[in-house]
């Protein structure tokens, strides 16, 4: 994985650098407009979201139970990229709101739902900020009940309102619009798995260097 | 089988907060019938060290050995042998002292509660006082039902966090003659004090703490506060003042005899 | 498993003990929580009366805020003396002593519904008898719910300096599908024409979450309660 940083990052940057382009050359919507063009990068940010929130339970729970020092790191930096493909999604999706009904805000169920997973990550976030000695276990607890929440927090907005048509656009989209949207995706997924990989890394080599630190005198 | 444990072996214990090293390299054992004051100012890593020996702290590097055990292979039945007066006393002011000592007991499980109520605030001395709230007693005698408190349950290894602050010349020797008493019983004490007036002539082993490292070990009770001064004045350098042949190259040696576990050891 | 709710009996009795005696808790959570209906109330009354359908907010707006500040005040009390300690250090399970502090805060809690709800019922003219069975479940299972998640973080949070704040901001966030079960289920019952079939669906829910919230929490105690 260390070795395949560099080259990821470097492709996925070409790749950004040419996604404007190629999304230009995509045909233009018809009723969306312009806005349309949103969506490809909103689709792929609002997946690797829940991506993050996935790996960031998952990571706590073998922190928790696993006892592994290691799962602590990819769980942090899963939950700190959490937040930024989160805005992403959030800062994107009131843009398609706005032409689609109007509002820049609906309480649409993934919304909403993709609101309150962003609320749960920026939790999680403070608590590991600001809980002192020991807030990884405490930050591990919470995530666990995040991550729990997830498919409710689904199922319960999504019967709370349900003026949104629950219809997936994406398996039936024409191909050059479908080319476009699956290379955003691509370069949006290696984007996302070389930063974690080097935020957790990061957070690896922090760890050592304390321990070193710690163990200096140790002999 | 049988959770009792004779001996205490602290291993290469080290605490970090961040990057805070709380403890650092702490070797000690101590054996049934021993009193052993962890000596040092404030911050030394004293109630640090007595929280690890208490299981409410994990060591970041080493491991604390009761017996055959460590708190990993039995949490609850190393934690039912262990008894501890904390500083901050563990006692709810809004009970009284027979329904907080009442409560203690039936978490620990034990049978015949009132009479071991009874007995103990009898020792405390309160045995008329037993129905009055915590909160009306003093310092004195808040500090001996919670030492009843920590004893109720017969434990084998009791650890006092500064047992004697705020306490009077009486209490404090009926304090020392309930931990003398315990002593013959076969009980391991560990006490982290300062009051080195107290602990004069009390401890059968003392160990100097200063900045989270043992400066020096003493197994001479008396006259302890000449060499604590000199133990914790002269602890500039890395090299441990020693009075006795109790240093941490020896007692790792001991540990390392036939029987003792030696992972954990080849780190340093 | 009987010495398990032996402890987490003896737990709670505890709790209720100290409550009786001071009635801090109760009281301040009591009136926090009429001051929480009536600040609402001056916020959303036009022309001296409320809109329909808000009661059902109302109640449990004010049922999460003051139950937060329920959760913040046991623990302190444990944190005082230190006894949070005495209790993790006693060979007792655990889990055992979490669920002994959740029934102490539920039977709390419970006892502020019982005023808080008639209060609503007279003051948004709610109708809070149509189906007492059903609105006892939504509010047994809702705070169940609310409180098991509080009880833990309260709970981890007492060593951290900035606990106060840190618990409304954690336990709002994941306790929110609880309460929109919670205020969408009573809704449905304080409706014009009461929806039963859809309030039914809420409770199926509580239930389902309340479990999983519940096995979570006894989980997870004992791993975040060591340092």
């Amino acid at each position: 994985m260390k070795h395949l940083t560099t080259p990821f990052i470097g492709i996925s940057a070409a790749m950004l650098a040419v996604a404007p382009w190629i999304i230009n050359a995509a045909p233009y919507e018809s009723t969306m407009g312009l806005v349309q063009k949103v969506f490809y990068f909103h689709f792929p940010a609002a997946i690797l979201f829940l991506l993050a929130a996935t790996i960031c339970g998952v990571s706590s729970a073998i922190f928790l139970f696993g006892k592994r020092p290691n799962a602590d790191g990819w769980a942090i930096a899963a939950a700190e990229l959490g937040l930024v493909f989160g805005s992403l999604t959030l800062v994107t999706g009131p843009l398609w709101a706005r032409k689609a009904w109007g509002v820049w805000w609906v309480w649409d169920p993934r919304l909403t739902s993709s609101l309150l997973l962003w609320m749960i990550f920026s939790a999680y976030l403070l608590l590991r900020k600001y809980g002192g000695p020991g807030s990884d276990k405490l930050g591990a607890g919470m995530a666990l009940f995040g991550m729990a929440n997830v498919p409710f927090i689904y199922v319960s907005v999504n019967v709370w309102r349900t003026l949104h048509p629950q219809t997936s656009v994406v398996p039936t989209l024409p191909a050059d619009m479908g080319i476009p949207l699956w290379f955003c995706f691509a370069a949006m997924t290696m984007l996302f798995l070389s930063l974690l990989s080097l935020r957790a890394r990061l957070e690896h080599q922090r760890a050592r260097v304390e321990a070193l630190y710690l163990a200096e005198d140790e002999a | 089988m049988n959770s009792d444990f004779e001996r205490l072996a602290v291993v290469d214990v080290a605490r970090h907060y961040g990057r805070r090293k709380a403890l650092s390299q702490i070797n000690f054992t101590c054996a049934s019938g021993e009193i052993v004051g962890l000596l040092g100012p404030n911050g030394a890593g004293k109630s640090t060290l007595l929280n690890i020996l208490a299981t409410l702290l994990a060591p970041s590097i080493g491991r604390v050995e009761y017996g055959e055990r460590t708190v990993a292979d039995g949490g609850a039945e190393v934690r039912a042998r262990i008894g501890m007066l904390g500083h901050d006393l563990f006692l709810y002011p809004e009970l009284t002292a027979r329904e907080n000592l009442s409560f203690f007991a039936q978490l620990y499980g034990l049978s015949d509660i009132p009479t071991i109520v009874r007995a103990a605030l009898e020792r405390a001395g309160l045995a008329d006082r037993g129905d009055d709230f915590v909160s009306g007693f003093s310092r004195g005698m808040r500090q001996r039902v919670a030492l009843e408190r920590a004893l109720l349950h017969e434990p084998r290894l009791i650890l006092l966090d500064e047992p004697f602050t705020g306490l009077d010349q009486a209490s404090a020797s009926a304090l020392v003659a309930r931990l003398r008493e315990r002593q013959r019983a076969g009980c391991m004490v560990v006490v982290a004090t300062h009051d080195l007036d107290v602990a004069d002539g009390l401890l059968t082993r003392a160990i100097y703490l200063k900045n989270g490292r043992i400066v020096g070990t003493d197994t001479d009770s008396r006259g302890l506060a000449d060499r604590y001064r000199r133990a914790i004045n002269n602890s500039g350098g890395d090299k441990p003042f020693l009075s006795a042949d109790l240093s941490a190259e020896a007692l790792r040696a001991k540990v390392e005899a036939p029987g003792a576990k030696v992972e954990g050891l080849s780190k340093s | 498993m009987s010495a398990f709710f032996r402890v987490a009996w003896h737990v709670m009795r505890k709790d209720l003990t100290v409550e009786v005696r001071s009635k801090e808790v109760l009281l301040t959570t009591l009136f926090f929580a009429v001051s929480v209906v009536l600040v609402f109330s001056f916020a959303i009354v036009r022309e001296g009366r409320a809109p329909d359908d808000v009661a059902a907010g109302i109640l449990w707006v004010a049922i999460s805020f003051s139950g937060t500040l329920a959760m913040g005040r046991t623990f302190e009390r444990e944190r005082y003396n230190d006894t949070l300690r005495a209790l993790i250090l006693a060979p007792a399970e655990r889990p055992a002593i979490y669920t002994g502090k959740l029934l102490g805060l539920l039977l709390l809690l419970g006892l502020v519904e019982i005023v808080l709800v008639p209060l609503i019922g007279l003051l948004f003219n709610a109708p809070i008898l149509a189906y007492p069975g059903m609105l006892a479940a939504l509010l047994l299972l809702g705070t169940l719910g609310f409180a098991a998640v509080g009880t833990l973080f309260a709970a981890m949070l007492v060593r951290v300096r900035s606990r106060d704040t840190l618990l409304p901001v954690l336990l709002y966030p994941i306790t929110i599908p609880v309460m929109i079960a919670g205020v969408r289920g009573t809704a449905a019952l304080f409706q014009a024409a009461p929806d039963e079939s859809m309030a039914r669906f809420w409770i199926a829910l509580l239930i389902f979450w309340d479990a999983i919230f519940v096995t979570l929490a006894l989980w997870t105690f004992e791993p975040v309660m060591t340092e």
